[in-house]
């Protein structure tokens, strides 16, 4: 029969537990709202930059000579992902799941032959894909979202990009990152960035064909040029927000479930020990008894 | 009450402004423009200056921005802007010191990779400036 000094032990070992856990789902619950707020503030401007970037992309839909960022450069051989993650653990599946995806996407391209590159954002996609793709990641970016997600970082990750697309290192990038519904529901999502994906041409283009043509200026081109790595800029900085109010979301659950899995955890081990403490205050009463019996 | 344009203003982080607006002036790639209902559906982009919101024929809103991109259509002008400060905000020593490191830094660069950077960062500080004085 378990000792009782062991039981108590184990059962204070575990109430010290539920308290780090309830403590970093609150912690959580607080980054959560702010990660929200920011993500959602956010919307307005990558919602109407994709507007513009769209219309624009549409009148050089399939026209010869459009820059290489919206069309491509004619090659997919060499494919660029940037994995976004968090920076820490103790988050239930959020960042499992981002690599999961990304291996199956990698395994997938190279059985067609293509090359794969990895870019991380955040540490700990990094550490679940360096064991089977460590050679293929050529950076990594840490601490990006410590103060929730800045448009900065997100500016200097597009150069070093776009550096690559334009140095022929990378043809076609697409991001991973974690769109996020709700603190319950998250979903992994592949995002092709460049080149622009032809399918939000389509959607933008069907919704302003009734505004008619825009004039530009000073021209299409140079508009487009500008436009181009803004939007990539803005793409990846959504993507840091989305992902880091996913993964509070996801911390915030899984906190919630240890919490309540210790809670369960300390009422049957108090059962045991009261039932322990019982049946010894029993066999020592016995005790007595038959020995004032003997007398 | 006049005819009126639906102005708004946003920054990556968030939307910064949504009225409705008698006029707007924007300071675009190729020269200052102003928006009145009805104008002509046009993408423009924007260089580093002020935006000066009318109303009632007189400047209600001066806003600074680091330059970024307009949508104007008959009804609607939307600005897209890298940063955006109201003009009664800046910092006059600030922008000074601004312009001060971004001349420097532009000599550093002249010549190399690193110019065009460079320059639009000069370019920025200079519309700080003057902005700042416009007060």
């Amino acid at each position: 029969m378990a000792n009782l000094k062991d039981l108590k032990i184990r059962i204070d070992s575990v109430k010290s537990t539920q308290k780090i856990t309830s403590a970093m789902k609150m912690v959580a619950a607080a980054k959560l709202r702010k990660a929200q707020l920011s993500a959602e503030a956010a919307r307005p401007y990558a919602e109407r930059m994709e507007r513009m970037a769209g219309s624009m992309a549409r009148s050089f839909d399939g026209v010869d000579g459009a820059p290489a960022l919206l069309a491509g450069n004619g090659s997919d051989q060499n494919q660029l992902f940037v994995v976004i993650t968090g920076d820490r653990g103790l988050c239930g599946g959020f960042n499992g799941n981002v690599a999961r995806e990304t291996r199956r996407q990698i395994r997938t391209l190279q059985g067609e032959g293509k090359n794969c590159k990895i870019i991380c954002l955040g540490r700990k996609g990094r550490d679940a894909l360096k064991s089977e793709f460590g050679d293929m990641i050529v950076d990594t970016y840490e601490d990006l979202t410590r103060n929730g997600a800045q448009y900065d970082d997100a500016e200097k990750i597009t150069d070093r990009i776009i550096g690559m697309f334009n140095n022929g290192e990378a043809d076609v990038c697409t991001m991973v990152y974690t769109r996020f519904q709700s603190a319950m529901t998250q979903f992994v999502t592949p995002l092709q960035v460049i080149p622009f994906p032809t399918s939000s041409i389509k959607e933008v283009g069907a919704e302003t064909a009734a505004g008619g043509l825009y004039e530009y200026e000073p021209s299409d081109d140079e508009i487009l040029n500008d436009l181009l790595p803004r939007n990539l800029a803005v793409q990846f900085f959504r993507g840091l927000l989305e992902s880091n109010a996913s993964e509070h979301g996801s911390r915030m659950t899984a906190m919630d479930n240890a919490t309540r899995n210790a809670g369960d955890m300390i009422d049957s081990l108090s059962l045991v020990y009261n039932r322990t403490r019982q049946a010894n205050i029993t066999s020592e009463l016995i005790e007595i008894i038959s020995g004032a019996e003997a007398v | 009450m006049a005819e009126t344009v639906e102005f708004e203003l946003v920054s990556p982080a968030e939307l910064l402004l949504s009225e409705k607006v008698e006029m707007v002036v924007v300071p675009g790639g190729e020269g200052d423009f102003g928006v009145l209902p009805g104008h002509t559906d046009m993408i423009s982009t924007v260089r580093a200056g002020q935006i000066d919101i009318h109303d009632g024929g007189k400047v209600t809103k001066s806003i600074f921005v680091e330059g970024g991109f307009a949508e104007v259509t008959s009804e609607r002008c939307t600005v897209l802007a890298v940063s955006a400060t109201p003009v009664a905000d800046l910092d006059a020593n600030a922008a000074a010191q601004r312009l001060e490191a971004a001349t420097e830094a532009y000599k550093a660069a002249e010549g190399s990779d690193d110019e065009p950077k460079a320059k639009g960062e000069l370019d920025i500080a200079e519309a700080m400036v003057v902005a700042t004085k416009s007060n």
